[in-house]
């Protein structure tokens, strides 16, 4: 019990005090994380809303699929990664393991299928008329998308935090493919892992409690996002 | 919100062509052990030989069993490991260039105050593993294919034990948390100096062995081939294995304390 006092202590204290080394690990679960939602969301964009306005044979087990791919485990996504940017893998000459490259990818992979399905759901609900008024009134696809987008804001910002909220947390395939460096690829869930076994429960806290707000943070703008959702449509 | 979304764009290529812009210090990959990690003696020395040789190293801490696999596949350039045979092995079959002792400690043996296995001040490793089998106490086992696990089987087999039982748990993790495992379990088990010295004020287990002939833990660094891997930086671990034979290093490594205790012993 003391040491879980002290320890807690000690991590407000590495919090407060702007202790370098713990901002630094910060900012990469940030910058990586944020760069791989902006990567991958517009694309799942497109496709789900290729999946909502398309007839085409397939289409089901393509729905089906992108919701099945919501539960894969980060581990295997990441030996996947691991294995393809290896040196002696088939993309091993890019030199990308081991690299925020490496973990924006495996991270893109990991929030794609629940951008997708998510999305797809915030597209399904849209009134079909915005696309048809749109284009009738002489918009060009392009545009006509835009306004669409607009449209179903909520739900796709809803969709973006889901899918931010996956990455953030994720410590399996963060630890395979960028290797926890210090300084570098070590991102909050992995230095929690590594403090842990190092013993230094206090560095562990501080960022096990920027995870939980942080958390708690999403989930509320998820709660409020849902609503305006709700009550536009 | 059409901006929003033009904007986001924008401000992703932003972001990654900052990061291509990054890179100026050759970067040299090094795969240690995790007791090498554990023990702090890094955080000493690499700000050094990151400045003396002017190279920026990413250290990659992995149970030995894995840095050689890495070593293997050419995803590092270096490793720096502890289990002799395996990284004589690795360097015969092409995938190291040569090994170089730079330092060594030792393993050592904790276990419950109560000592159920009644080893307490034994020297020789192995016959303090036979009483543990005989009594059937509760020993815990890295079980990873680390430094530290091949080093514990060489033991077991060195006294004729094949272990197994209820009391046998392999855990397949790091070395410090193993040692909280065994802490929680009242358990026995083998670890290095370093990761016990920088553990034990939280660990309620006692050192009950040491000192014994086979308990011996030496480190060796090794360059990957640049024959077999290209890409590998060759001249700057070169370098850097060269540094490790310095003076300099000697002094980092022999200075180096935890709790006042010598951690670790340079070769020449």
């Amino acid at each position: 019990m003391d040491s879980l006092s002290a320890s807690t202590a000690e991590s407000f204290r590495l919090l407060f005090s702007g202790d370098a080394a713990l901002w630094v690990i910060i900012f990469t679960s940030f910058t990586v994380s944020v760069r791989a939602i902006l990567i991958a969301a517009p694309l799942a964009f497109v496709v789900a809303f290729l999946m909502a306005h398309l007839r085409y044979r397939g289409r089901r087990t393509m729905i089906a699929g992108f919701s099945a791919l919501q539960s894969i485990p980060a581990v295997v996504v990441g030996l996947t990664v691991y294995l393809v940017f290896s040196r002696s893998g088939p993309l091993g000459d890019l030199q990308l393991l081991f690299t925020h490259s490496s973990m924006i990818i495996g991270q893109i992979l990991l929030s794609f299928p629940l951008l997708v399905a998510l999305s797809h759901a915030a597209f399904q609900a849209a009134d079909r008329r915005v696309w048809e008024t749109s284009v009738t009134l002489g918009a060009k696809p392009y545009r006509a998308f835009m306004t669409l987008l607009h449209e179903i804001r909520f739900g796709l910002i809803a969709a973006l935090l889901a899918g931010f909220g996956r990455i953030i947390a994720e410590v399996g395939c963060s630890m395979m493919v960028g290797g926890n460096i210090l300084g570098y690829t070590r991102n909050i869930p992995t230095a929690i892992a590594l403090e842990t076994t190092r013993g230094e429960f206090a560095q562990a806290i501080a960022l096990g409690m920027v995870l939980l707000v942080l958390a708690l943070l999403l989930n509320g703008l998820l709660a409020f996002f849902q609503g305006r959702g709700e009550m536009s449509s | 919100m059409k901006h929003i979304f033009a904007n986001l764009i924008i401000l992703s290529i932003v972001l990654f062509s900052t990061h291509a812009l990054a890179g100026e210090r050759p970067v040299v990959r090094m795969a240690i052990t995790t007791s090498t990690e554990n023990s702090g003696l890094l955080d000493i020395i690499q700000p050094v030989f990151e400045q003396v040789l002017d190279i920026r190293v990413h250290v990659i801490a992995v149970g030995t069993g894995k840095a050689l696999e890495l070593g293997r596949r050419g995803d590092v350039d270096v490793v720096l490991v502890h289990a002799r045979p395996a990284e004589e092995a690795f360097v015969a079959a092409g995938y190291g260039v040569a090994r170089h002792e730079i330092m060594y400690n030792d393993f050592i043996m904790v276990g419950p105050e109560d000592d159920p296995a009644g080893v307490r001040s034994m020297r020789d490793a192995g016959k303090a593993l036979a009483r543990i089998a005989a009594a059937a106490a509760v020993f815990v086992s890295r079980g990873d294919d680390s430094g530290t696990h091949k080093k514990e089987l060489a033991i077991w087999q060195q006294a004729g034990i094949e272990p197994e039982g209820y009391w046998y748990r392999q855990v397949g993790q790091g070395m410090g948390k193993t040692l909280q495992i065994a802490g929680e379990m009242q358990a026995y088990t083998l670890v290095d100096r370093g990761t016990w010295l920088a553990h034990r004020a939280n660990i309620p287990l006692k050192l009950l062995v040491a000192d014994g002939p086979d308990l011996k833990n030496a480190y060796g660094i090794i360059a990957v081939s640049p024959e077999r891997f290209p890409n590998v930086h060759y001249p700057d671990v070169e370098r850097l294995i060269h540094w490790f034979g310095s003076d300099e290093a000697h002094a980092l490594i022999a200075g180096y304390r935890v709790d006042g205790e010598q951690l670790f012993y340079p070769v020449n």
